[in-house]
């Protein structure tokens, strides 16, 4: 663990010396209100909770956790200074987790940010916190997915464009897995129990139970074993570039 | 001190590195010498546990390169090639970074910090952000990096490369004054530095190892070894040339040009690199030939240095 504290300090400032964050957040935010209120209809919905709110999350992480990762690793290379950076007498697996870390922070921080939403459904109506709670760190463990396969599709390559398209890409897959159009569809090809297994690998099926409130700790597992092995491929793939 | 014993490494099918085996010894300043290629900075890289070797090992202060990578970076002080740090940083904060990676914290922390700035002269820029720094300063700043753990252990890839001739005569200086208690591998193409400040050197030429010894001793190898330059004036060539070739001591002699009309100069090889120059004076002086110039050759590192690696 020595090392993990520096380096991820050194990684969140990075985010904050460059205008790259504060364009990041305001876009998050707006991006945030314009899906809650435009497309949500949040108004006519008639209801004082967040659901609408998060139910815009998978598709928003889509594209705006891939822009936090993809410079994790592709920066590094590209400047040379990765080569300082893995020549520190810190564990490979150690430097992985405290970028991701980082990255991390810097998203629940814009998320904290959206603070404003709880009080206004506060403001409009008696809402049940229970839910608001438990989308918050639903949304927060899914952010969490999400970046951990931008920063490993980031270390393989120099380009920070490739890793962002990459990053969507398998992020898309994963999110189309749990859409219900697909899954009907598999139903009438397959047996049930296989869309089912295809479904459990989807973000947005563990993401809507912790959006309606719903903790269920199979979810949570779900999230936080992506994330780790994914970050340990992170670590395989960057032992692999650095070897050949 | 390093040890490397018969160190390789493969890209694909390209062998960068094949069986490189030399030791360095505390206090001594080696040079790695190769043209563009030859496997300086895989060397170095596999060294400083950047990448794996594909076969062969390494120990650094005793811990071996596979198996104790993390002590063996403890040892180490690393100045990558080109110099990299993270642009968007002022320079002090940077060297913080690094201090804190390596395990400093506090008084102690801010003692090293200011202890290296000192070293490298960075004290002016200390505040600039590195992104703005000249080339000189980057270097130094990355310089400053390496040193900041005060390691026994230091590999520089090419430490001079695109400075100013002030500036690669500060960093020669620097890394000639760290020499004494410290291991010192330095990389470089710049054949002058060799004989500056390196005790030993080691030439490679694709991947495998074609000289050793010190900058004399590889010297030595040169077909101008203790060959003498005599510029007389006012001479007549033809004469001169024939009085020279009589001499029993002198093997060849070869007339090379001057700017200056009225003056003529030879260049006398001895037989089997034999040191001529006290007979060669005591000759012309009984001869009574005026002398302006008088050189002893000790023999050129870059032919040497071309005739091994080509």
């Amino acid at each position: 663990m020595i090392g993990f504290f520096p380096i991820f300090k050194r990684e969140l400032f990075a985010y904050f010396r460059s205008p790259v964050a504060y364009v990041f957040i305001i876009i998050f935010l707006v991006a945030n209100a314009g899906c809650t209120f435009m497309l949500g209809n949040f108004y006519n919905s008639q209801q004082a909770s967040l659901e609408i709110f998060f139910l815009f999350h998978p598709w928003l992480y889509l594209f705006l956790i891939p822009a936090v990762g993809m410079r994790l690793w592709a920066e590094e290379r590209r400047a040379g200074t990765g080569e300082i950076l893995l020549t520190f007498p810190v564990r490979l697996t150690t430097t992985v987790f405290s970028k991701f870390f980082a990255g991390w922070i810097f998203i629940g921080i814009s998320l904290f940010l959206t603070f404003p939403m709880i009080i206004t459904v506060h403001f409009l109506g008696d809402p049940d916190n229970g839910p608001i709670i438990t989308g918050y760190i639903g949304s927060f463990l899914m952010a969490g997915s999400y970046l951990a396969i931008a920063s490993c599709t980031s270390a393989m390559t120099k380009n920070q464009v490739i890793s962002f398209i990459l990053s969507v890409v398998i992020c898309l897959i994963l999110v189309f897995l749990g859409w219900g159009v697909l899954n009907e569809t598999l139903n009438t090809i397959f047996p049930v129990w296989i869309s089912d297994l295809i479904n459990q690998f989807s973000f947005t099926t563990h993401f809507n139970a912790l959006r309606r409130g719903v903790i269920d700790i199979r979810d949570l597992v779900y999230f936080v074993s992506i994330i780790v092995v994914v970050l340990m491929l992170n670590v395989v793939v960057i032992e692999s570039y650095k070897s050949s | 001190m390093i040890s490397v014993q018969a160190l390789s490494k493969n890209f694909n099918n390209i062998q960068a590195v094949d069986q490189v085996s030399f030791e360095v010894k505390p206090g001594e300043v080696l040079g790695f010498l190769g043209p563009n290629g030859a496997g300086k900075s895989t060397t170095m890289k596999m060294l400083t546990c950047f990448i794996p070797p594909t076969s062969g090992t390494a120990e650094v202060c005793g811990y071996s390169i596979l198996e104790n990578p993390l002590q063996v970076r403890e040892q180490i002080g690393y100045l990558p090639e080109s110099a990299p740090s993270y642009d968007e940083m002022l320079v002090i904060e940077f060297l913080n970074f690094v201090a804190e990676v390596r395990g400093f914290r506090g008084k102690e922390l801010k003692k090293r910090v200011s202890i290296v700035i000192e070293m490298t002269s960075l004290g002016d820029v200390k505040n600039q952000m590195i992104d703005t720094l000249s080339k000189g300063f980057r270097q130094r700043t990355c310089l400053a990096q390496a040193l900041i753990h005060d390691p026994p252990v230091l590999i520089l890839d090419e430490p001079t490369d695109g400075l100013d001739p002030n500036q690669k005569h500060e960093v020669r200086s620097l890394i000639q004054n760290m020499s004494e208690e410290r291991t010192i591998l330095i990389s470089t193409h710049i054949l002058e530095e060799v004989d500056a400040v390196c005790s030993r050197a080691i030439i490679i030429s694709d991947g495998k190892v074609v000289g050793y010894g010190t900058p004399d001793e590889l010297m030595a190898q040169s077909m101008y070894r203790n060959s003498v330059t005599v510029s007389v004036n006012g001479a007549d060539p033809a004469k001169l040339l024939e009085k020279f070739n009589k001499l029993d001591f002198v093997y060849s002699v070869e007339r090379i040009a001057n700017k200056r009309d009225d003056m003529v100069t030879m260049r006398l090889f001895p037989e089997n690199k034999e040191s001529i120059a006290l007979k060669l004076e005591e000759y012309l002086f009984s001869q009574k030939i005026a002398i302006e110039q008088f050189n002893v050759n000790r023999g050129r590192l870059d032919e040497v240095f071309r005739e091994l690696t080509n």
